[in-house]
């Protein structure tokens, strides 16, 4: 009974790296046209990782539908571009990101994570 | 990074209220030239248009169909902005009081003894109700926690909802079990925890709604900013005039302001005159003169006459708009001091959730009996106090009061970065022209010789400086213009380079310029000379005037200092910066100005071109220095700088070269920044300390860690009221720059 728990306790741990850090698939989108939609709702931002190309212009198109505090603001802090986003009503993030790489967004605490990937 | 869109507009639309709506919209957007694609959201009433078109021309399109169209971002949204947060409060107030009220219930239940224990099968329908009951809190008051982290969960993230739903969830579901199975555990063990559960809902969603009361105070520089635009304006169409909200005037409309209104957008004066207070842009206290042609900027309050103006710049585009972004913009930027924690809160949770893990299986192992009471108190202790949210908020919170306190005195913040920078500066280094002075020469001295006169001297002087573009020229016209002399026009003009000029005037040859072209030009200077070289000491730049190689006199010009320059020089000696003053001048007109206003060193006859080198030269000293100047002829400086300041550039807020721009004229902006900068960073650190401190101490304890030795082990109900307001505590102390006075 004491391995069975105490194995149950590491395999827990093990998962618990495995899913919030090694395997990381999130919800992933290319944008297609020049604009994307982003859900943002219950501590996640839909798609959370969004594929773009470099030197061409896309437009982010958050629709925020958690009250929360916490999601009103978005940051790319690397790309030096933020926005509030109002509650209900689309907000259109439009930017032409010139640099390849990856640049992380979130919210002002972090609680909120997506990615923008430019190839 | 460009976020303007040339491409792509957006435009809200609020009374769409049926399907047909939708068509009507399409089909007037599709006939305009210029527009490729249009996309009407009936569900957010939102049309979104591709091609290129002027916005004005797509909001009068839609007008002339029937419907009222504005812009979907910008300030518009604030108003809903703030019903929202209320209406998000109240909702927050709510869920407590019934989750708090309920929680008492079944303290009272349970201290009472009222209910029979789980021994009976009436205990167990009781203790069954309870659950229900408890159940009903967690879902109504505590269901956005669950969703929140089974949403955050499938996307392999984690954060704030996770705790706290695995933390009651787990206090809620050993309960239930052991109401249902209560033989499965020992007698001892036998314990609900419905009341805990319950009551962390309670303290959390109280600590939410004070962390949002205090997070709308953080805000309220934005907001009196916001304040200065008026919601309406009356412009004129077809002949008459109309009361339009703000968002509805277009470009070229004319707009009439009555006295007393505040100026609606950007814009030029074409009808009547008027004086304008412009304090909130420019911090100068005297309203302005307007006549027509004349700029006048929105948000300004008409002081006396009624003038009608057209609008130059609307939307975001007018200055208190691009004011208020680049504050809003700063607000969202984090100084490096907050990266660490950043990356910490990044990793914060699974991280929680592994020590939750081992905390649950040390005591598994090594606690006391019974097991399965500690485990579950130390791990659901563990789960809710961390909090995430003090540590996320620590420094954005901090840089969102002191980037808008710093904007109330008239101080516009680039970036969070340069908020620590400025914090951390050794040294000022002060443009002359335009920083310490007003960079507007002025005739300071006529002194004319025997057979001449006063007019005679100004009016030759200012017929042939008229012709001239330098600034010193620009003072001679002028003090013509002050004393209504009328100008002659000259038959010829030659510039001498760094000497003056020479002209024919009827027929004369006039000279002006340096003591060295009049030598050159064996003209006798006479007791002028020795007076030349008094006004030189006095910081004045001098000019002689000879006509037919006699010296009708000298004009003695000096831009003056700034009255509270000196002042505001002091005011940085005090905080122990070295203030340095850099000038094209000559080394005793740079030296009168820097024994004037007391600077500690002067560089001068500085080319504008190696201004950039000098601040190189301090910083390889090991400096942290600081660059003031106009943002103009002086932008490689500013950049090269740690900190560029563009001074006294009133409405002219998009210089990219400077890391702060001051609004007013004053240098004791400078020293405005500096103060508030240090005041922010300091908060900052207090927070950053607190939240860490908070979270490495009480996860320890939560764990149980004092129990070997003292036998305390930290109720989760306590865990709950502390992790509440930690996340308060950081808000209240940010909330405490409100109050700084630099």
């Amino acid at each position: 009974m004491e391995i069975l728990v105490n194995l149950i306790g590491v395999l827990l741990i093990a998962f618990i790296v495995w899913w919030f850090w090694v395997y990381k698939k999130q919800s992933e989108a290319t944008i297609e046209g020049s604009s994307i939609d982003i859900i943002v709702d219950s501590g996640v931002y839909e798609p959370s990782v969004i594929h773009a190309k470099v030197g061409e212009e896309i437009t982010l198109r958050f629709i925020r539908k958690d009250n929360n505090p916490c999601s009103e603001k978005v940051l790319f802090s690397d790309l030096d571009v933020s926005a509030d986003l109002p509650f209900n009503a689309p907000y259109n993030m439009t930017f032409t990101p010139d640099k390849k790489g990856e640049f992380e967004f979130a919210c002002q605490m972090g609680m909120y994570r997506g990615k923008l990937i430019v190839e | 990074m460009n976020t303007k869109s040339k491409s792509y507009q957006s435009l809200y639309v609020s009374d769409i209220s049926c399907a047909s709506c939708v068509n009507t919209i399409e089909t007037a957007l599709k006939s305009l030239p210029g527009v490729e694609e249009v996309e009407v959201n009936f569900a957010d009433r939102t049309v979104n248009v591709t091609g290129d078109i002027a916005q004005e021309v797509l909001i009068k399109a839609i007008a002339s169909s029937g419907y009222t169209a504005s812009l979907t971002e910008g300030n518009t949204q604030d108003s809903d902005k703030e019903n929202q947060e209320l209406i998000h409060y109240k909702e927050l107030l709510k869920k407590t009081i019934v989750a708090g009220v309920i929680s008492l219930i079944i303290v009272a239940v349970t201290m009472l003894n009222l209910i029979p224990d789980l021994t009976s099968f009436r205990g167990q329908v009781y203790w069954g109700i309870v659950s229900v009951l408890s159940l009903f809190v967690l879902v109504y008051a505590g269901g956005r926690f669950f969703t929140g982290a089974l949403k955050s969960f499938k996307n392999h993230n984690a954060n704030m909802d996770t705790l706290v739903a695995l933390g009651t969830g787990v206090a809620w579901l050993y309960s239930t079990l052991v109401v249902i199975y209560p033989s499965s555990v020992s007698e001892v063990a036998r314990h609900v925890y419905f009341d805990t559960a319950t009551l962390i809902i309670a303290f959390i969603n109280l600590g939410s709604a004070l962390e949002m009361r205090a997070r709308g105070k953080t805000s309220e520089a934005i907001k009196r900013l916001i304040g200065l635009q008026p919601k309406t304006a009356r412009v004129l169409r077809d002949g008459q005039e109309v009361d339009i909200p703000i968002d509805r005037v277009l470009l070229n409309d004319v707009i009439r302001v009555r006295p007393g209104e505040k100026i609606p957008v950007d814009g030029e004066l074409t009808e009547g005159s008027s004086h304008v207070d412009e304090s909130m842009l420019t911090g100068e206290p005297i309203p302005v003169s307007k006549n027509v042609g004349d700029e006048v900027v929105g948000g300004s309050v008409n002081k006396s006459g009624s003038f009608l103006f057209k609008a130059t710049h609307i939307g975001k585009d007018t200055a208190l708009s691009q004011i208020i972004e680049m504050v809003r913009k700063a607000q969202n930027t984090k100084p490096e001091i907050g990266r660490l924690a950043d990356k910490v809160s990044s990793i914060f949770v699974p991280t929680v959730m592994i020590i939750a893990a081992i905390t649950m299986l040390v005591w598994f192992n090594f606690g006391p009996d019974p097991k399965l009471t500690y485990i579950l108190l130390t791990t659901v202790a563990v789960l809710i106090i961390a909090c995430p949210c003090a540590l996320g908020l620590a420094t954005p919170i901090s840089v969102m009061v002191g980037v808008g306190k710093a904007a109330e005195y008239g101080v516009l913040i680039r970036k969070g970065d340069a908020l620590q920078k400025a914090g951390q500066l050794t040294t000022v280094v002060l443009d002359k022209t335009g920083t310490i002075t007003e960079g507007k020469p002025v005739v300071t001295a006529l002194e004319y010789s025997d057979g001449s006169n006063e007019e005679e001297l100004l009016k030759i002087a200012a017929s042939v400086e008229i012709n001239s573009e330098h600034p010193l020229a620009e003072a001679v016209v002028e003090a013509s213009k002050e004393k209504n002399i009328a100008l002659s026009t000259i038959e010829s003009f030659e510039a001498i380079s760094g000497h003056g000029v020479k002209a024919i005037y009827q027929q004369k040859t006039v000279l002006l310029g340096n003591r060295k072209l009049m030598q050159d030009n064996n003209i006798d200077l006479g007791n002028l000379g020795d007076r030349s070289e008094e006004l030189s000491k006095l910081g004045q730049t001098v000019v002689f005037v000879s006509l037919d190689r006699k010296l009708l006199g000298l004009i003695g010009i000096s831009d003056p200092i700034k009255t509270d320059s000196k002042e505001a020089i002091q005011r940085l000696q005090e905080i122990g910066i070295k203030v340095v003053m850099l000038t094209g001048d000559n080394r005793a007109t740079a030296q009168t100005v820097a024994n004037l206003v007391g600077v500690d060193d002067f560089i001068a006859e500085v080319l504008p071109q190696d201004k950039a080198d000098q601040i190189t030269t301090l910083q390889k000293k090991g400096e942290k220095v600081a660059m003031v100047g106009d943002g103009i002829n002086d932008a490689p400086a500013l950049a090269g700088a740690d900190v560029g300041f563009a001074i006294g550039t009133g409405t002219d807020v998009a210089i990219e070269s400077a890391d702060i721009t001051l609004m007013r004229g004053s240098l004791n902006g400078v020293a405005d920044a500096i103060a508030i900068s240090k005041a922010t960073l300091s908060n900052i650190k207090e927070n950053l300390i607190g939240a860490f401190a908070y979270n490495t101490l009480a996860i320890p304890i939560a764990a149980g860690i004092l129990y070997p030795f003292t036998g305390i082990l930290l109720s989760p109900i306590i865990a709950g009221a502390a992790m509440a307001l930690s996340s308060v505590t950081v808000v209240t102390n940010a909330n405490r720059l409100r109050w700084f006075k630099p």
